[in-house]
């Protein structure tokens, strides 16, 4: 099977070569034999690759370690389930699905593309080959190939890493894969508008699926990081700003403030050069995001081993960041903006400022992630920010952000009046003051959470107004029921009410982080029967009791469970347990570090979070960590709402309407402005 | 044109508060990364560098680390090869700490010649490792 996938990789590389070239010159050209042969290459690609992966799965689950990645990322005693998961555990198997999953990407665009988009076909088969063509090289020419064989066959392999050995990890590689690279489809798309020079808006309606897709993919995969490094790695946190976390944060930034901004070039004709900055710079963060995490420029806990491959992303990451910009500053002149902002107080303008705080907290982010290879370059000595840098720049600017979430919507397009702000304000402020109250008068002092929920409600209500007019305007109009109007509402303007059922789920993201602020731990060593207390910022006290330790074997590890008994206010609750593992191999000899298994009990206002840290030696006194995490429940539900109002803007069909209905917009304006004596 | 120039206003607002936060937060919580022979330099031009927040990465010395369970205490020394400095680390361990691994110690330098960690992150080289913050 190795011998296949190794050809497979071969034929992908040549197929994909041979599409980018077929595809520039053809498109360049014009030349239909050849725009129809790069075509065919894609799809051919893409089936020579699908063969390549089905050889590693196959050779995973008959355990061949033989071959050198079976052997080094699973062995006879993992679960079945996570055997499947080997194809991404490591640095080769990870280019493999890289390129696979661009491939089928670059498959669909051609295949799925509506037909009066298909001009820009040509260069966007060309582009989606040439990048997964450099994948493919990559893992050929890196001395990256998954298909290697060993001189020798060793009896079992090593294993998956247990932390990776959990639900979590199944799917949250794939997904945040999914988004960083489904962003080279606009990406392709973008570039071919430049190219070809067709730079009015249809490109951007070809593209909108995508980047929805891709920013989907990224809020799903951010979230599903947050939760596996919640319950897997016992901080007790979800968030480190590790560089590896950052590396994800900064497309879903840039992706977010294009999706935005997206909307101002197809109403109002402006934005066009920084909406094409935005598309090519999400792309090149999601390229570095990769080049970060194989490198090891940046010392990071997430990263891969230190290999050669990151000077084929740095080289890559440098050669297209040159090309496309050099090719976007050539096209300058042709992106000149239609129309000119009217008046501060509008929606084009709340959207700019919207856009500034993304690309601005997105450039901060990179900042502190790059600093130490920055200072170290300019000064000589290394100087490394951590969480405290990224929470004291990001806190009042994610707020500032926040403000527009709800001012935004608020805001008529063009100008707004005077009596028509007082009518759209004045419920949702006094939301935003009622939400302070409510606080106040529980007891909450500090300033940031204080304007968190001031600023939530404030935008909670926006969305709720926005609801409730249209469902009512919908009730009076149509005569329809309450429910059918709401149904209605949203499927009639998918765009406009899932991003507001998005807002919401935001809302609820930045609650969360701010009840994180209230976090309370302590540490304790306890003997059988000792107790230890602590105060939950709701005002109860928990006390934690420990009642035992035992030691047993499972499937693939030797377990240390640790029991305490937890009571709020004296009152008994339930039980707990924490454990010590250590795998082992079919042998018994121990593999990997021993990891911890979090006992978490979860409830709507607090998390209890407990971490075994250790037995003293032949007793059964054990050291533990207890921690009160407030509200993180509500940082999977915004997820959720996150994904839910996502989906929605994305479900088929609905859109088609809301597409017309803007290109309407455009070209009446257009009309409007062309009958404008100049 | 008067709206384009409030919005310039508003615009140079936010840049020059993101410039300024940024500025701030590395001034403010900006640490040095430091191997323990820089260490050694920095103090050897500089004499009263102690007591400044730091990291220092270095490989563990094979066979110092001594642990007391029961006060979670750690203490071990780290070298690059030319320079050795004694460290002690109250709290918990990360799972993957052990005397042949590199690690990344946070902490301060005091006059007794020991490093007084903070935080301890150790780093597994050999593969995909994610290790939980102690």
């Amino acid at each position: 099977m190795t011998l296949l996938g190794s050809l497979a990789l071969w034929v992908a590389f040549l197929l994909g070569a041979w599409g980018a070239i077929t595809g520039f010159l053809g498109a360049s050209r014009e030349r239909g034999d050849l725009i129809a042969s790069s075509r065919h290459a894609v799809f051919a690609m893409c089936g020579a690759l699908l063969v390549a992966v089905v050889s590693l799965e196959v050779a995973l689950f008959r355990h061949d370690f033989n071959v050198e990645y079976v052997a080094a990322y699973t062995s006879r005693n993992l679960p079945t389930f996570y055997i499947w998961s080997g194809l991404y555990a490591g640095q080769k198997g990870s280019l493999l699905f890289w390129a696979t999953v661009l491939s089928i990407f670059g498959a669909l665009a051609q295949w799925l593309t509506a037909p009066r988009h298909r001009v820009y076909l040509p260069y966007v088969g060309a582009i989606t080959s040439l990048v997964a063509a450099f994948f493919v090289s990559v893992m050929l020419f890196g001395h990256s190939n998954p298909f290697e064989r060993l001189p020798y066959t060793p009896i079992d392999g090593r294993g998956l890493n247990p932390q990776l050995q959990n639900p979590g990890m199944v799917f949250h590689p794939p997904m945040l894969y999914l988004g960083y690279i489904s962003i080279t489809i606009p990406f392709a798309f973008a570039m071919s508008a430049l190219l070809s020079k067709r730079l009015d808006t249809d490109w951007l309606v070809a593209i909108r699926k995508w980047t929805l897709l891709s920013w989907l993919f990224l809020s799903v995969g951010i979230c599903l990081g947050m939760w596996w490094a919640y319950v897997e790695l016992g901080w007790g946190g979800y968030w480190a700003w590790d560089p590896v976390e950052n590396a994800s944060f900064l497309p879903w930034l840039t992706m977010t403030a294009f999706l935005h901004s997206v909307m101002i070039q197809e109403k109002r004709g402006m934005l066009k050069k920084w909406n094409l900055g935005l598309i090519i710079g999400s792309w090149l963060l999601s390229i570095f995001g990769t080049f970060i995490t194989r490198s090891g420029v940046i010392a990071s806990v997430h990263s891969f081993t230190q290999s050669s491959v990151g000077y084929f992303f740095g080289a890559f990451l440098v050669v297209s960041a040159v090309a496309s910009f050099w090719i976007y500053a050539k096209r300058l002149p042709l992106l000149q903006a239609e129309s000119s902002l009217e008046s501060l107080v509008s929606r084009e303008a709340s959207f700019l400022f919207n856009n500034l705080l993304l690309v601005g907290i997105a450039f901060s982010v990179l900042w502190g992630t790059l600093f130490p290879i920055i200072s170290e370059a300019v000064t000589g000595t290394k100087i490394t920010v951590k969480a405290p840098f990224f929470n004291q720049v990001n806190i009042p600017l994610g707020l500032a952000l926040l403000a527009f979430t709800g001012i935004g919507p608020l805001i008529a397009w063009r100008r707004s009046s005077l009596p028509n702000l007082r009518r759209q304000f004045a419920v949702p402020a006094a939301g935003g003051v009622l939400g302070l109250l409510v606080v106040l008068a529980g007891g909450m002092r500090d300033f940031y959470p204080l304007v968190a929920v001031t600023l939530g409600s404030f935008v909670f209500v926006t969305v709720v107004q926005e609801f409730v007019r249209g469902v009512s305007a919908r009730h009076r109009q149509y005569s329809e029921a309450w429910l059918l109007a709401l149904g209605r509402l949203i499927s009639r303007n998918r765009r406009r009410y899932g991003g507001y059922i998005v807002h919401v789920g935001i809302v609820i993201l930045f609650i969360a982080f701010a009840g994180m602020a209230f976090k309370t731990e302590t540490e304790a060593t306890l003997r059988p029967g000792e107790s230890v207390s602590l105060r939950s910022p709701y005002g109860w006290t928990y006390t934690f009791t420990h009642l035992g330790v035992s030691q047993y074997d499972a499937l693939n590890r030797q377990v240390t469970a640790a029991t305490v008994e937890v009571a709020r206010n004296g009152k008994r609750i339930g039980m707990l347990s924490t454990e010590k593992r250590q795998h082992v191999d079919a042998e018994g000899n121990p593999t990997f570090q021993p990891s911890t298994e979090v006992g978490i009990r979860s409830d709507l206002r607090e998390d209890l979070y407990i971490v075994l840290a250790g037995v003293v030696n032949g007793t059964e006194q054990a050291v533990y960590r207890f921690t009160i995490n407030p509200l993180v429940w509500w940082v999977w539900y915004g997820g959720m709402v996150v994904a839910l109002g996502g989906l929605i803007v994305m479900w088929p069909g609905g859109g088609a309407v809301a597409v017309r209905r803007a290109q309407a917009g455009y070209a009446v304006k257009l009309v409007a402005e062309q009958g404008k004596p100049s | 044109m008067k709206a384009g120039m409030k919005f310039a206003i508003g615009a140079v607002l936010i840049v020059g508060s993101v410039g300024y936060l940024m500025a701030s937060g590395i001034k403010e919580t900006g640490q040095y990364f430091l191997t323990p022979s820089e260490l050694s330099q920095k103090l050897a031009t500089d004499p009263s560098f102690y007591d400044v927040g730091m990291k220092v990465g270095a490989n563990v010395v094979p066979g110092s680390v001594t642990r007391d369970v029961a006060s979670q205490t750690i203490a071990f020394r780290i070298s690059d090869g030319s320079a050795t400095y004694p460290v002690v680390y109250h709290g918990l361990a990360p799972d993957t700490f052990n005397d042949s691994v590199e690690v990344v110690v946070e902490g301060r330098l005091q006059r007794d010649g020991v490093i007084h960690a903070t935080d301890v992150l150790a780093k597994c080289g050999s593969r995909y490792e994610s290790v939980p913050k102690a």
